[in-house]
């Protein structure tokens, strides 16, 4: 099943009738085409319509929505953003039409709708066209939304470049959000983003601010000469969770050599 | 609890909200307005209102306060009829926007024939989505215009218990209450409201329909105002329940009415906000009575910044 057929099923199944008869209709109704201003009201009205309870997914759900689009993970997603995505995907338009669409929604968009389409980013059509989207969700300074694109979802390790990939991780120690939920962390380290890293734990450290340990896991495949100091300094005078993650960089160095 | 109807937050320090929580503010409400000087192009209208249903709700929420926001065409930019056309084109993308209470602030500044076109295309628009109104009543020649604002309503069969006609004075409070519209009253250093002269009007006139804020902005305001008169209505012996009704209970029941401000968003909010987008750390559950956390205050003897 394709993303939008497995999200409105989700939906029938845990709306109730009329919520469910309500999103089903419009997506009808949209497919079979309406002015724009009517397609900005029924996404405007969704979650007047549906709510903003959290979608209940069994691991059966989650396997489907991998095998429907690769790092797909809608855990965590309210049935008002599933029920958006249905309706901006309904139509199957697709190319510079879909993203100016795209475009001119963020534009306008409230908080709850900016999370909706940036978490949305993996199910559009033609990746490559909403970049700047993406890169502007991972620029943002309110947290939800930079995780909404940054946090279990599989668009910006597709799509960035280094340079847009190493801010989006510098950016969440910055903005004090977890690395964890990044896709293909481990994949995406690179010589550069290691540099980083370490010069923005020496400047944390000089105005006697705490370093997240999940730092040094960017660290330890590339970590160099002053990078191996930089460990042993924390392996000297870090805290428990933060001497683990040391350790762990340190294991994953020569790994790395090895392996090349 | 208190809810400040009238504030222009965007305008306003991070020390004002934590005033504010502090103060048992829990919401508040951010009408659209100009800038101080008028705009030149619909794209800062756009960026502006996304401004305050995005960004300013953001801010707000890191301090435990709840923002609302109304949407409209002020009076003053009513004037430029080729940005005025321009906003009337985008303004249904943002009336149904999270946290929109109401079509305002609208109505009347000099009294001009555009201001009131535009005046009366918006009191359609709200007629159309269901959406309350706020009234923006003139600063010159305000009796005047305040009766006229209330029969352009009234012409358009928009019942006057959706609808809050702000800034009044005693000059203005007897007719709009009278007529059966919600009263608000800007306490408002200098012009508009005195809240000495709040207590008389609610001594006078009782505490039905009517909403006391602050109108706070970029001049000498005072985003406190609500608490601060809250506690001259209880030292002029005005009763609990008065006092609540004109600084919480009417708010809620003027600006509640499309259901996008309830009493639940900070008594009891939804698991997703308090994931994202509210800290609301500040307000027990349950209806109990508010505990602000302590919060350390930066005043000028405080040398030291971590």
């Amino acid at each position: 099943m394709t993303p939008d057929a497995l999200m409105a099923a989700w939906l029938e199944r845990q709306l109730p009738p009329e919520a469910a008869d309500w999103v089903l209709t419009q997506r009808e109704r949209l497919r079979a085409g309406v002015s724009e201003r009517d397609f900005n009201l029924a996404v405007s009205w969704t979650p007047r319509r549906l709510g903003k309870a959290d979608l209940a997914l069994g691991p059966d759900d989650l396997a489907a929505a991998g095998a429907a689009r690769r790092g797909w993970d809608p855990r965590g997603w309210t049935v008002d953003q599933a029920g958006r995505l249905v309706l901006l995907l309904a139509d199957g338009l697709d190319g510079p039409a879909f993203a100016a669409r795209l475009r001119s929604l963020l534009a306008t968009a409230d908080l709850s709708e900016t999370i909706t389409f940036l978490r949305g980013l993996p199910l559009y059509p033609d990746p490559a066209s909403h970049l700047m989207r993406a890169r502007e969700g991972a620029r943002s300074g309110m947290r939800p939304i930079f995780e909404a694109v940054a946090h279990a979802n599989p668009y910006p390790a597709e799509m960035f470049d280094e340079a847009g990939w190493n801010q989006l991780v510098l950016k969440a120690l910055f903005i004090e959000t977890t690395l964890a939920p990044i896709q293909d962390l481990d994949r995406r380290a690179n010589p550069t983003l290691m540099r980083m890293l370490c010069n923005y734990a020496h400047e944390r450290w000089a105005a006697g601010r705490p370093v997240s340990p999940e730092l040094w896991r960017c660290v330890g495949p590339f970590a160099d000469g002053a990078a191996r100091e930089d460990l042993a300094r924390v392996l000297r005078t870090g805290g428990d969770a933060e001497r683990a993650a040391a350790l762990a960089a340190m294991d994953a160095a020569p790994a790395r050599a090895a392996a090349e | 609890m208190y809810i400040d109807t009238h504030t222009h937050m965007i305008s306003r320090t991070t020390d004002d909200y934590e005033l504010m929580a502090k103060a048992g503010i829990v919401a508040c409400i951010e009408p659209a307005f100009w800038l101080g000087q008028p705009r030149t192009n619909v794209g800062s209208y756009i960026d502006y209102l996304s401004t305050i249903v995005g960004w300013e709700r953001f801010r707000a929420g890191q301090f435990g306060l709840r923002h609302y926001c109304t949407v409209g065409l002020n009076s003053k930019e009513a004037n430029n009829e080729e940005l005025a056309e321009a906003v009337m084109e985008i303004l249904p993308r943002f009336a149904l926007k999270e946290g929109v209470v109401a079509i305002g602030e609208i109505g009347y500044d000099e009294q001009t024939e555009l201001e009131d076109r535009y005046f009366r295309q918006q009191l359609e628009l709200a007629r159309e989505l269901g959406m309350p109104v706020m009234v923006h009543t003139p600063h010159r020649d305000k009796k005047r215009g305040t009766t006229r604002s209330m029969d352009v309503v009234e012409e358009h069969g928009i019942d006057p218990s959706w609808v809050v006609i702000d800034h009044n004075n005693e000059e203005t409070a007897r007719e709009v209450l009278e007529r059966g519209f919600w009263a608000g009253f800007s306490i408002y250093p200098g012009t508009k409201m005195g809240n000495e002269r709040m207590v008389e009007i609610v001594r006078r006139y009782g505490p039905e329909r009517i909403l006391v804020d602050s109108a706070c902005d970029w001049g000498v305001s005072d985003p406190l105002a609500v608490p601060k008169t809250a506690e001259l209505l209880r030292r002029g012996g005005i009763g609990d329940n008065a006092i609540r009704a004109v600084t919480y209970g009417n708010a809620l029941a003027a600006y509640g009415r499309n259901g996008q401000m309830q009493e639940a968003d900070w008594l009891d909010p939804a698991p997703i906000d308090q994931r994202t987008l509210y800290m609301g750390n500040s307000v027990l559950r349950g209806g109990q009575a508010p505990r602000v956390d302590e919060l350390r205050r930066r005043g000028p003897g405080d040398l030291v910044i971590e």
